[in-house]
Protein backbone atom coordinates (compact mmCIF):
# COMPACT_ATOMS: atom_id res chain seq x y z
CA UNK A 1 0.00 0.00 0.00
CA UNK A 2 2.45 2.00 1.05
CA UNK A 3 4.90 0.75 -0.93
CA UNK A 4 3.31 1.98 -4.08
CA UNK A 5 4.04 5.25 -3.62
CA UNK A 6 6.53 6.14 -6.92
CA UNK A 7 7.41 9.42 -6.79
CA UNK A 8 10.91 10.19 -7.07
CA UNK A 9 11.96 6.15 -7.41
CA UNK A 10 15.11 5.08 -9.12
CA UNK A 11 14.57 2.52 -12.10
CA UNK A 12 18.22 1.31 -12.11
CA UNK A 13 19.16 0.29 -15.80
CA UNK A 14 21.82 1.26 -17.95
CA UNK A 15 20.07 2.99 -21.19
CA UNK A 16 21.98 5.81 -22.82
CA UNK A 17 20.15 7.93 -20.83
CA UNK A 18 21.09 6.50 -17.31
CA UNK A 19 24.59 6.82 -18.12
CA UNK A 20 24.13 10.67 -18.66
CA UNK A 21 26.13 12.76 -16.40
CA UNK A 22 23.80 14.04 -14.08
CA UNK A 23 24.83 17.42 -14.71
CA UNK A 24 23.97 17.00 -18.19
CA UNK A 25 20.36 15.77 -16.99
CA UNK A 26 19.86 18.62 -14.97
CA UNK A 27 20.53 21.27 -17.49
CA UNK A 28 18.36 19.79 -20.00
CA UNK A 29 15.52 19.25 -17.51
CA UNK A 30 15.34 23.35 -17.19
CA UNK A 31 16.17 23.68 -20.82
CA UNK A 32 13.23 21.21 -21.51
CA UNK A 33 10.92 23.05 -19.08
CA UNK A 34 11.75 26.60 -20.42
CA UNK A 35 10.98 25.54 -23.77
CA UNK A 36 8.03 23.90 -22.53
CA UNK A 37 7.10 27.57 -21.64
CA UNK A 38 7.59 29.06 -23.90
CA UNK A 39 5.72 26.58 -26.81
CA UNK A 40 2.61 28.11 -27.76
CA UNK A 41 0.89 26.29 -30.55
CA UNK A 42 0.19 22.50 -31.97
CA UNK A 43 3.48 22.70 -33.61
CA UNK A 44 5.30 23.37 -30.86
CA UNK A 45 3.52 21.26 -28.56
CA UNK A 46 3.99 18.46 -30.95
CA UNK A 47 7.84 19.30 -30.97
CA UNK A 48 7.97 18.68 -27.39
CA UNK A 49 5.86 15.31 -27.33
CA UNK A 50 8.41 13.90 -30.04
CA UNK A 51 11.20 15.05 -27.86
CA UNK A 52 10.02 13.60 -24.80
CA UNK A 53 8.36 10.80 -26.34
CA UNK A 54 12.08 9.73 -27.85
CA UNK A 55 13.48 10.31 -24.61
CA UNK A 56 11.03 8.17 -23.16
CA UNK A 57 11.67 5.20 -25.95
CA UNK A 58 15.93 5.11 -25.11
CA UNK A 59 15.67 5.27 -21.28
CA UNK A 60 13.55 2.24 -21.57
CA UNK A 61 11.28 3.47 -18.93
CA UNK A 62 7.93 1.41 -18.66
CA UNK A 63 5.58 3.48 -20.00
CA UNK A 64 3.06 1.79 -17.48
CA UNK A 65 5.07 3.21 -14.74
CA UNK A 66 4.92 6.81 -15.86
CA UNK A 67 1.60 6.64 -16.23
CA UNK A 68 1.26 5.03 -12.21
CA UNK A 69 3.30 7.96 -11.04
CA UNK A 70 0.89 10.34 -12.84
CA UNK A 71 -1.92 9.31 -10.36
CA UNK A 72 -1.32 11.96 -7.73
CA UNK A 73 -1.60 14.74 -10.20
CA UNK A 74 -5.06 13.74 -11.64
CA UNK A 75 -7.19 16.16 -9.91
CA UNK A 76 -4.10 18.84 -10.22
CA UNK A 77 -5.03 17.92 -14.19
CA UNK A 78 -8.83 18.31 -13.66
CA UNK A 79 -8.73 21.34 -12.01
CA UNK A 80 -6.61 22.65 -14.71
CA UNK A 81 -8.34 21.84 -17.31
CA UNK A 82 -12.11 22.87 -16.05
CA UNK A 83 -10.96 26.06 -14.87
CA UNK A 84 -9.62 26.79 -18.54
CA UNK A 85 -12.27 25.56 -20.63
CA UNK A 86 -14.97 27.04 -18.70
CA UNK A 87 -13.23 30.84 -18.18
CA UNK A 88 -11.95 31.56 -20.73
CA UNK A 89 -13.66 33.82 -23.71
CA UNK A 90 -11.72 33.71 -27.01
CA UNK A 91 -12.30 33.08 -30.70
CA UNK A 92 -16.23 31.31 -31.40
CA UNK A 93 -18.59 29.88 -28.99
CA UNK A 94 -18.99 26.39 -29.70
CA UNK A 95 -21.46 25.19 -26.46
CA UNK A 96 -23.97 27.75 -24.73
CA UNK A 97 -26.12 26.04 -22.14
CA UNK A 98 -27.25 28.12 -19.20
CA UNK A 99 -24.09 29.82 -17.40
CA UNK A 100 -21.31 27.94 -18.82
CA UNK A 101 -19.89 29.01 -22.68
CA UNK A 102 -17.23 27.14 -24.33
CA UNK A 103 -15.30 28.81 -26.69
CA UNK A 104 -12.65 27.52 -29.38
CA UNK A 105 -10.35 29.70 -27.61
CA UNK A 106 -10.81 28.00 -24.13
CA UNK A 107 -10.90 24.51 -25.59
CA UNK A 108 -7.14 25.38 -27.04
CA UNK A 109 -5.86 26.54 -23.71
CA UNK A 110 -7.82 23.57 -21.47
CA UNK A 111 -5.95 21.13 -23.60
CA UNK A 112 -2.36 23.32 -24.05
CA UNK A 113 -2.43 23.51 -20.08
CA UNK A 114 -3.37 19.83 -19.37
CA UNK A 115 -0.57 18.93 -21.86
CA UNK A 116 1.99 21.14 -20.03
CA UNK A 117 1.49 19.80 -16.68
CA UNK A 118 1.71 16.25 -18.24
CA UNK A 119 4.60 17.20 -19.77
CA UNK A 120 5.88 18.81 -17.14
CA UNK A 121 6.12 16.55 -14.40
CA UNK A 122 6.58 13.30 -17.10
CA UNK A 123 10.16 14.98 -17.56
CA UNK A 124 10.82 15.60 -13.94
CA UNK A 125 10.14 11.56 -13.62
CA UNK A 126 12.52 11.07 -16.13
CA UNK A 127 15.05 12.19 -14.24
CA UNK A 128 14.69 10.63 -11.39
CA UNK A 129 13.46 7.61 -12.78
CA UNK A 130 17.08 7.62 -14.98
CA UNK A 131 19.26 8.89 -12.14
CA UNK A 132 19.97 7.52 -8.78
CA UNK A 133 19.26 9.90 -5.84
CA UNK A 134 23.14 9.76 -4.93
CA UNK A 135 24.36 11.11 -8.38
CA UNK A 136 21.69 13.42 -8.60
CA UNK A 137 22.86 14.96 -5.68
CA UNK A 138 26.59 14.68 -6.74
CA UNK A 139 25.47 16.42 -9.66
CA UNK A 140 23.67 19.38 -8.35
CA UNK A 141 26.27 19.79 -5.57
CA UNK A 142 28.70 20.53 -8.99
CA UNK A 143 26.33 22.60 -10.57
CA UNK A 144 25.73 24.77 -7.19
CA UNK A 145 29.60 25.06 -6.93
CA UNK A 146 30.16 28.29 -7.83
CA UNK A 147 28.17 29.41 -4.92
CA UNK A 148 30.46 28.49 -2.87
CA UNK A 149 32.04 32.03 -3.56
CA UNK A 150 29.06 34.02 -1.96
CA UNK A 151 29.15 31.38 0.85
CA UNK A 152 26.53 29.30 0.63
CA UNK A 153 26.97 25.91 1.78
CA UNK A 154 26.64 23.64 -1.44
CA UNK A 155 28.00 20.40 0.10
CA UNK A 156 26.15 20.54 3.52
CA UNK A 157 23.06 21.13 1.04
CA UNK A 158 23.78 18.46 -1.01
CA UNK A 159 24.77 15.91 2.19
CA UNK A 160 21.41 17.17 3.93
CA UNK A 161 19.36 16.74 0.46
CA UNK A 162 21.17 13.01 -0.10
CA UNK A 163 20.35 11.97 3.06
CA UNK A 164 17.18 12.77 3.13
CA UNK A 165 16.41 10.66 -0.15
CA UNK A 166 18.32 7.99 1.14
CA UNK A 167 16.04 7.68 4.15
CA UNK A 168 12.59 7.73 2.35
CA UNK A 169 12.46 3.99 1.24
CA UNK A 170 13.63 2.96 5.05
CA UNK A 171 10.65 5.39 6.74
CA UNK A 172 8.29 3.76 4.57
CA UNK A 173 8.92 0.28 5.59
CA UNK A 174 8.79 1.77 9.33
CA UNK A 175 5.33 3.34 8.90
CA UNK A 176 4.64 -0.24 7.70
CA UNK A 177 6.01 -1.94 10.81
CA UNK A 178 4.68 0.54 12.74
CA UNK A 179 1.15 0.42 12.07
CA UNK A 180 1.05 -3.14 11.67
CA UNK A 181 2.16 -3.46 15.33
CA UNK A 182 -0.29 -0.82 16.06
CA UNK A 183 -3.39 -2.60 14.37
CA UNK A 184 -2.32 -5.93 16.20
CA UNK A 185 -3.39 -3.65 19.01
CA UNK A 186 -6.46 -3.59 17.99
CA UNK A 187 -6.19 0.14 16.41
CA UNK A 188 -8.21 1.16 13.63
CA UNK A 189 -7.40 3.60 10.37
CA UNK A 190 -9.81 3.37 7.99
CA UNK A 191 -13.04 3.80 10.46
CA UNK A 192 -14.07 6.68 12.11
CA UNK A 193 -15.12 10.35 11.69
CA UNK A 194 -12.26 12.66 10.71
CA UNK A 195 -11.52 13.72 14.01
CA UNK A 196 -11.11 9.93 15.20
CA UNK A 197 -9.06 9.13 12.32
CA UNK A 198 -6.75 12.37 12.86
CA UNK A 199 -6.60 10.84 16.53
CA UNK A 200 -5.51 7.36 14.99
CA UNK A 201 -2.47 9.06 13.37
CA UNK A 202 -0.98 9.64 17.07
CA UNK A 203 -0.16 6.18 17.60
CA UNK A 204 2.07 6.08 14.17
CA UNK A 205 3.78 9.66 14.59
CA UNK A 206 5.17 9.60 17.35
CA UNK A 207 6.92 6.02 17.36
CA UNK A 208 7.95 7.40 13.67
CA UNK A 209 9.42 10.56 14.99
CA UNK A 210 11.38 8.94 17.63
CA UNK A 211 12.63 6.20 15.60
CA UNK A 212 13.69 9.30 13.02
CA UNK A 213 15.50 11.03 15.76
CA UNK A 214 17.46 8.00 17.46
CA UNK A 215 18.64 7.17 13.25
CA UNK A 216 19.21 10.38 12.97
CA UNK A 217 21.40 10.60 16.41
CA UNK A 218 23.04 7.24 15.13
CA UNK A 219 23.74 7.89 11.83
CA UNK A 220 25.69 11.19 13.49
CA UNK A 221 27.48 9.24 15.43
CA UNK A 222 28.96 7.03 12.92
CA UNK A 223 29.65 9.72 10.52
CA UNK A 224 31.77 11.45 13.68
CA UNK A 225 33.45 8.36 14.04
CA UNK A 226 34.70 8.33 10.21
CA UNK A 227 36.36 11.91 10.89
CA UNK A 228 33.48 13.29 8.45
CA UNK A 229 34.08 17.35 8.53
CA UNK A 230 32.14 18.50 5.39
CA UNK A 231 33.27 20.11 1.69
CA UNK A 232 36.67 21.13 3.04
CA UNK A 233 39.49 18.79 1.33
CA UNK A 234 37.29 16.19 -0.12
CA UNK A 235 37.63 14.00 -2.45
CA UNK A 236 35.11 12.04 -4.40
CA UNK A 237 35.16 8.34 -5.06
CA UNK A 238 33.24 8.97 -8.70
CA UNK A 239 34.49 11.93 -10.42
CA UNK A 240 31.79 13.56 -12.54
CA UNK A 241 33.40 14.06 -16.19
CA UNK A 242 31.49 14.81 -19.40
CA UNK A 243 31.58 11.93 -22.28
CA UNK A 244 30.48 12.04 -25.89
CA UNK A 245 27.36 11.04 -24.70
CA UNK A 246 26.22 14.06 -23.26
CA UNK A 247 27.73 16.31 -25.56
CA UNK A 248 25.21 14.81 -28.17
CA UNK A 249 22.61 15.46 -25.30
CA UNK A 250 23.62 18.75 -24.89
CA UNK A 251 23.24 19.30 -29.19
CA UNK A 252 19.36 18.02 -29.15
CA UNK A 253 18.47 20.19 -26.22
CA UNK A 254 19.86 23.20 -27.62
CA UNK A 255 18.37 22.33 -31.36
CA UNK A 256 14.58 21.67 -29.28
CA UNK A 257 14.87 24.77 -27.43
CA UNK A 258 15.88 27.05 -30.75
CA UNK A 259 13.00 25.23 -32.85
CA UNK A 260 10.85 26.01 -30.28
CA UNK A 261 12.19 30.18 -30.13
CA UNK A 262 12.07 30.11 -33.75
CA UNK A 263 8.64 28.60 -34.22
CA UNK A 264 7.35 31.18 -31.57
CA UNK A 265 9.16 33.94 -33.35
CA UNK A 266 6.73 32.73 -36.75
CA UNK A 267 3.91 33.06 -34.62
CA UNK A 268 3.52 29.31 -34.89
CA UNK B 1 -10.42 -31.53 22.19
CA UNK B 2 -10.74 -28.83 18.73
CA UNK B 3 -7.49 -27.01 17.92
CA UNK B 4 -7.43 -23.07 18.34
CA UNK B 5 -6.00 -22.22 15.43
CA UNK B 6 -5.75 -24.12 12.20
CA UNK B 7 -4.13 -23.48 9.25
CA UNK B 8 -5.19 -25.28 5.92
CA UNK B 9 -3.02 -24.72 2.86
CA UNK B 10 -2.54 -21.31 3.08
CA UNK B 11 -0.18 -19.41 -0.03
CA UNK B 12 0.52 -15.83 0.53
CA UNK B 13 2.33 -14.05 -2.19
CA UNK B 14 3.93 -10.65 -1.62
CA UNK B 15 3.13 -8.32 -4.67
CA UNK B 16 0.86 -10.90 -7.00
CA UNK B 17 1.20 -9.52 -10.68
CA UNK B 18 4.03 -7.42 -10.42
CA UNK B 19 7.33 -7.93 -11.55
CA UNK B 20 8.00 -7.79 -7.60
CA UNK B 21 6.11 -11.22 -6.80
CA UNK B 22 7.73 -12.49 -4.15
CA UNK B 23 6.13 -16.50 -2.88
CA UNK B 24 6.14 -15.93 0.92
CA UNK B 25 4.18 -18.64 1.91
CA UNK B 26 3.36 -22.32 -0.09
CA UNK B 27 0.86 -24.40 1.40
CA UNK B 28 1.73 -23.99 4.80
CA UNK B 29 -0.53 -26.80 7.15
CA UNK B 30 -0.86 -26.95 10.63
CA UNK B 31 -3.36 -26.83 13.86
CA UNK B 32 -2.53 -25.63 16.98
CA UNK B 33 -3.86 -26.64 20.20
CA UNK B 34 -4.63 -24.74 23.52
CA UNK B 35 -1.96 -24.40 25.85
CA UNK B 36 0.94 -25.55 23.81
CA UNK B 37 4.12 -23.62 23.84
CA UNK B 38 5.34 -23.98 20.14
CA UNK B 39 8.69 -22.37 18.75
CA UNK B 40 8.98 -21.40 15.29
CA UNK B 41 12.17 -22.06 13.76
CA UNK B 42 13.74 -20.52 10.17
CA UNK B 43 16.38 -19.08 8.16
CA UNK B 44 16.19 -15.37 7.52
CA UNK B 45 13.52 -14.86 4.52
CA UNK B 46 11.85 -18.52 5.09
CA UNK B 47 8.45 -16.70 6.18
CA UNK B 48 8.40 -16.99 9.36
CA UNK B 49 6.92 -13.15 9.90
CA UNK B 50 4.79 -13.82 7.33
CA UNK B 51 3.31 -16.54 8.54
CA UNK B 52 2.57 -15.01 12.14
CA UNK B 53 1.33 -12.16 10.33
CA UNK B 54 -1.47 -14.18 8.94
CA UNK B 55 -2.43 -15.69 12.18
CA UNK B 56 -4.32 -12.62 13.05
CA UNK B 57 -5.53 -10.72 10.59
CA UNK B 58 -2.91 -8.53 9.52
CA UNK B 59 -1.85 -10.52 6.45
CA UNK B 60 -5.18 -11.85 3.79
CA UNK B 61 -3.79 -15.15 2.42
CA UNK B 62 -3.66 -15.78 -1.06
CA UNK B 63 -5.25 -18.52 -0.69
CA UNK B 64 -6.38 -21.11 1.73
CA UNK B 65 -7.56 -20.21 5.57
CA UNK B 66 -6.91 -19.61 8.94
CA UNK B 67 -9.15 -20.61 11.20
CA UNK B 68 -9.60 -19.57 14.95
CA UNK B 69 -11.92 -22.01 17.00
CA UNK B 70 -12.85 -23.37 13.52
CA UNK B 71 -14.38 -20.21 12.14
CA UNK B 72 -12.58 -18.74 9.11
CA UNK B 73 -10.95 -15.18 10.38
CA UNK B 74 -11.60 -13.46 7.24
CA UNK B 75 -15.19 -14.81 7.05
CA UNK B 76 -16.37 -10.84 7.70
CA UNK B 77 -15.33 -8.25 9.76
CA UNK B 78 -16.34 -8.81 12.95
CA UNK B 79 -14.12 -12.52 13.24
CA UNK B 80 -11.06 -10.46 11.53
CA UNK B 81 -11.37 -8.00 14.32
CA UNK B 82 -12.19 -10.75 17.30
CA UNK B 83 -8.76 -12.34 15.64
CA UNK B 84 -7.07 -9.35 15.98
CA UNK B 85 -7.88 -9.46 19.60
CA UNK B 86 -7.87 -13.23 20.31
CA UNK B 87 -4.08 -14.10 18.75
CA UNK B 88 -2.01 -11.53 20.27
CA UNK B 89 1.07 -10.21 18.19
CA UNK B 90 4.47 -8.61 19.59
CA UNK B 91 6.26 -7.58 16.72
CA UNK B 92 10.15 -7.92 16.70
CA UNK B 93 11.46 -4.84 18.48
CA UNK B 94 8.22 -3.77 19.99
CA UNK B 95 9.71 -0.69 22.11
CA UNK B 96 9.91 0.95 19.22
CA UNK B 97 6.08 1.35 19.20
CA UNK B 98 5.28 3.20 22.42
CA UNK B 99 3.70 6.26 21.88
CA UNK B 100 1.67 6.89 25.26
CA UNK B 101 2.69 9.83 27.64
CA UNK B 102 2.80 7.43 30.73
CA UNK B 103 3.49 3.57 30.77
CA UNK B 104 0.00 2.71 32.01
CA UNK B 105 -2.05 4.21 29.20
CA UNK B 106 0.33 2.50 26.76
CA UNK B 107 -0.51 -0.69 27.64
CA UNK B 108 -3.82 0.36 28.17
CA UNK B 109 -3.76 1.56 24.43
CA UNK B 110 -5.20 -2.21 23.74
CA UNK B 111 -7.83 -3.10 25.80
CA UNK B 112 -9.36 0.23 25.12
CA UNK B 113 -9.84 -0.36 21.49
CA UNK B 114 -11.52 -3.53 22.50
CA UNK B 115 -14.38 -1.61 24.11
CA UNK B 116 -13.87 -2.53 27.77
CA UNK B 117 -14.72 -0.64 30.58
CA UNK B 118 -12.31 1.53 32.54
CA UNK B 119 -12.60 -0.92 35.35
CA UNK B 120 -11.72 -3.78 33.14
CA UNK B 121 -8.90 -1.86 31.35
CA UNK B 122 -7.50 -0.81 34.91
CA UNK B 123 -7.46 -4.43 36.42
CA UNK B 124 -6.14 -5.82 32.57
CA UNK B 125 -3.62 -3.49 33.01
CA UNK B 126 -1.73 -3.75 36.91
CA UNK B 127 -2.28 -7.86 36.25
CA UNK B 128 -0.10 -7.36 31.98
CA UNK B 129 2.22 -5.41 33.95
CA UNK B 130 2.28 -7.68 37.03
CA UNK B 131 3.50 -10.66 34.82
CA UNK B 132 6.31 -8.60 33.14
CA UNK B 133 7.08 -7.53 35.92
CA UNK B 134 6.52 -3.22 35.70
CA UNK B 135 5.70 -1.53 39.17
CA UNK B 136 3.44 0.33 40.11
CA UNK B 137 5.69 3.51 40.30
CA UNK B 138 7.18 2.81 36.47
CA UNK B 139 3.51 2.59 35.67
CA UNK B 140 3.52 6.87 35.61
CA UNK B 141 6.53 7.57 34.16
CA UNK B 142 6.89 8.24 30.53
CA UNK B 143 7.62 5.08 28.48
CA UNK B 144 10.32 6.83 26.81
CA UNK B 145 12.35 7.35 30.09
CA UNK B 146 12.72 3.57 30.70
CA UNK B 147 15.70 1.30 30.10
CA UNK B 148 15.54 -1.13 26.51
CA UNK B 149 14.78 -3.91 28.67
CA UNK B 150 12.03 -2.35 30.73
CA UNK B 151 10.27 -0.55 27.45
CA UNK B 152 10.32 -4.06 25.82
CA UNK B 153 8.76 -5.27 28.65
CA UNK B 154 6.09 -2.68 28.70
CA UNK B 155 5.43 -3.36 25.06
CA UNK B 156 4.97 -7.08 25.62
CA UNK B 157 2.34 -6.13 28.47
CA UNK B 158 0.75 -3.88 25.88
CA UNK B 159 -0.06 -7.28 23.88
CA UNK B 160 -0.68 -9.30 27.07
CA UNK B 161 -3.54 -6.93 28.85
CA UNK B 162 -5.42 -7.77 25.74
CA UNK B 163 -5.51 -11.26 27.47
CA UNK B 164 -5.21 -13.29 24.30
CA UNK B 165 -5.91 -16.49 23.76
CA UNK B 166 -2.55 -17.11 21.65
CA UNK B 167 0.09 -15.06 22.14
CA UNK B 168 2.75 -14.79 19.07
CA UNK B 169 6.19 -12.92 19.55
CA UNK B 170 8.95 -12.55 16.70
CA UNK B 171 11.81 -12.95 18.52
CA UNK B 172 11.30 -11.19 21.89
CA UNK B 173 14.66 -11.64 23.19
CA UNK B 174 16.72 -10.04 20.18
CA UNK B 175 19.26 -7.63 21.42
CA UNK B 176 18.67 -7.95 25.57
CA UNK B 177 20.92 -9.19 27.76
CA UNK B 178 21.23 -12.86 29.00
CA UNK B 179 19.59 -11.58 32.38
CA UNK B 180 17.20 -9.49 30.33
CA UNK B 181 16.43 -12.51 28.28
CA UNK B 182 15.68 -15.13 30.92
CA UNK B 183 13.40 -12.48 32.64
CA UNK B 184 10.79 -12.35 29.40
CA UNK B 185 10.93 -15.73 28.49
CA UNK B 186 9.96 -16.46 32.23
CA UNK B 187 7.34 -13.32 31.88
CA UNK B 188 5.76 -15.33 29.30
CA UNK B 189 6.28 -19.00 30.33
CA UNK B 190 4.23 -17.16 33.71
CA UNK B 191 1.61 -15.84 30.93
CA UNK B 192 1.03 -19.13 29.66
CA UNK B 193 0.40 -21.22 32.73
CA UNK B 194 -1.73 -18.07 34.35
CA UNK B 195 -4.63 -18.10 31.50
CA UNK B 196 -3.80 -21.45 29.86
CA UNK B 197 -3.05 -19.44 26.62
CA UNK B 198 -1.07 -20.91 23.72
CA UNK B 199 2.41 -19.31 22.95
CA UNK B 200 4.18 -18.96 19.40
CA UNK B 201 7.69 -17.65 19.61
CA UNK B 202 9.89 -17.37 16.53
CA UNK B 203 13.60 -17.50 17.92
CA UNK B 204 17.19 -17.80 16.83
CA UNK B 205 17.99 -19.27 19.96
CA UNK B 206 18.02 -22.97 19.73
CA UNK B 207 18.79 -23.29 23.54
CA UNK B 208 15.65 -21.04 24.22
CA UNK B 209 13.17 -23.26 22.07
CA UNK B 210 14.67 -26.56 23.20
CA UNK B 211 14.37 -25.74 26.96
CA UNK B 212 10.76 -24.20 26.82
CA UNK B 213 8.80 -25.43 23.85
CA UNK B 214 7.40 -28.70 23.95
CA UNK B 215 6.55 -28.38 19.65
CA UNK B 216 8.67 -26.94 16.94
CA UNK B 217 7.29 -25.54 13.34
CA UNK B 218 10.47 -25.65 10.61
CA UNK B 219 10.20 -23.09 8.55
CA UNK B 220 12.05 -23.16 5.19
CA UNK B 221 11.99 -21.59 1.62
CA UNK B 222 8.39 -20.38 1.84
CA UNK B 223 7.65 -23.76 3.22
CA UNK B 224 6.71 -25.73 6.57
CA UNK B 225 9.82 -28.40 6.56
CA UNK B 226 9.24 -29.60 10.05
CA UNK B 227 6.45 -29.83 12.95
CA UNK B 228 7.38 -32.32 16.03
CA UNK B 229 8.50 -32.23 19.47
CA UNK B 230 11.69 -30.86 19.78
CA UNK B 231 13.54 -34.21 20.25
CA UNK B 232 12.18 -35.13 17.16
CA UNK B 233 13.22 -32.12 15.02
CA UNK B 234 16.83 -31.77 16.79
CA UNK B 235 17.99 -35.83 15.72
CA UNK B 236 17.57 -34.43 12.16
CA UNK B 237 20.71 -32.76 12.91
CA UNK B 238 21.95 -32.57 9.25
CA UNK B 239 19.17 -31.30 7.86
CA UNK B 240 18.51 -28.39 9.85
CA UNK B 241 21.88 -27.60 9.11
CA UNK B 242 21.68 -27.89 5.00
CA UNK B 243 18.84 -25.38 5.94
CA UNK B 244 20.93 -22.91 7.79
CA UNK B 245 19.85 -23.37 10.97
CA UNK B 246 21.90 -25.20 13.97
CA UNK B 247 20.94 -27.35 16.65
CA UNK B 248 21.54 -26.68 20.86
CA UNK B 249 25.49 -26.89 21.48
CA UNK B 250 24.65 -29.53 23.65
CA UNK B 251 23.17 -31.91 21.42
CA UNK B 252 26.01 -31.51 19.09
CA UNK B 253 28.45 -32.38 21.75
CA UNK B 254 26.21 -35.43 22.88
CA UNK B 255 25.92 -36.11 18.66
CA UNK B 256 29.96 -36.00 18.60
CA UNK B 257 29.99 -38.57 21.29
CA UNK B 258 27.96 -40.52 19.86
CA UNK B 259 30.16 -40.68 16.77
CA UNK B 260 33.28 -41.24 18.99
CA UNK B 261 31.99 -44.53 19.92
CA UNK B 262 30.13 -43.53 23.41
CA UNK B 263 26.74 -44.81 24.29
CA UNK B 264 24.79 -41.82 25.09
CA UNK B 265 21.17 -41.06 23.97
CA UNK B 266 20.51 -37.62 22.03
CA UNK B 267 20.05 -35.18 24.54
CA UNK B 268 18.83 -31.27 24.07
CA UNK B 269 18.67 -29.96 27.25
CA UNK B 270 21.36 -29.04 29.64
CA UNK B 271 19.06 -30.69 32.49
CA UNK B 272 19.27 -33.97 30.09
CA UNK B 273 23.05 -33.76 29.46
CA UNK B 274 23.39 -33.66 32.98
CA UNK B 275 21.27 -36.62 33.65
CA UNK B 276 22.90 -38.51 31.08
CA UNK B 277 26.16 -37.66 32.12
CA UNK B 278 25.29 -39.47 35.63
CA UNK B 279 23.77 -42.18 34.35
CA UNK B 280 27.13 -42.54 31.81
CA UNK B 281 29.38 -42.33 34.56
CA UNK B 282 27.32 -43.76 37.61
CA UNK B 283 27.08 -47.39 35.36
CA UNK B 284 30.80 -46.92 34.55
CA UNK B 285 31.35 -46.56 38.38
CA UNK B 286 29.60 -49.80 38.86
CA UNK B 287 31.23 -51.79 36.14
Amino acid sequence: MLKDITLGQFFPGSSPIHRLDPRTKLILLVVYIVALFLAKSWVSYGVMLAFLLVVIKISAIPPKSIVRGMKPVVMILVFTGVLNLFFTREGEVLVHFWIITVTSGGLQRAIFMMARILMLITGTFLLTYTTSPISLTDGLESLLNPLKKVHVPVHELSMMMCIALRFIPTLIDETDKIMSAQKARGADFENGSLMERANALIPILVPLFIGAFRRADELATAMECRCYQGGEGRTKMKILRYHRNDLKAFGTGAGVLVLVCILAAFGL
Amino acid sequence: MNPILEVKNLTYIYSAGTPFEHKALDNVSFSVHRGEFIGIIGHTGSGKSTLMQQLNGLLKPTSGSVLLDGRDIWADKQQTRQARFRVGLVFQYPEYQLFEETVYRDIAFGPKNMGLSQEEIQRRVLEAAGFVGITQQQLQVSPFDLSGGQKRRVAIAGVIAMEPEVLILDEPTAGLDPVGRAEILQNIENYRKAKNATVMMVSHSMEDVARLTDRLLVMNGSKLAMDGPPQEIFSHAQALLDMGLSIPQVTQVFLHLQKMGLDVKNVYTIEQAVAECKRILGGAAHA
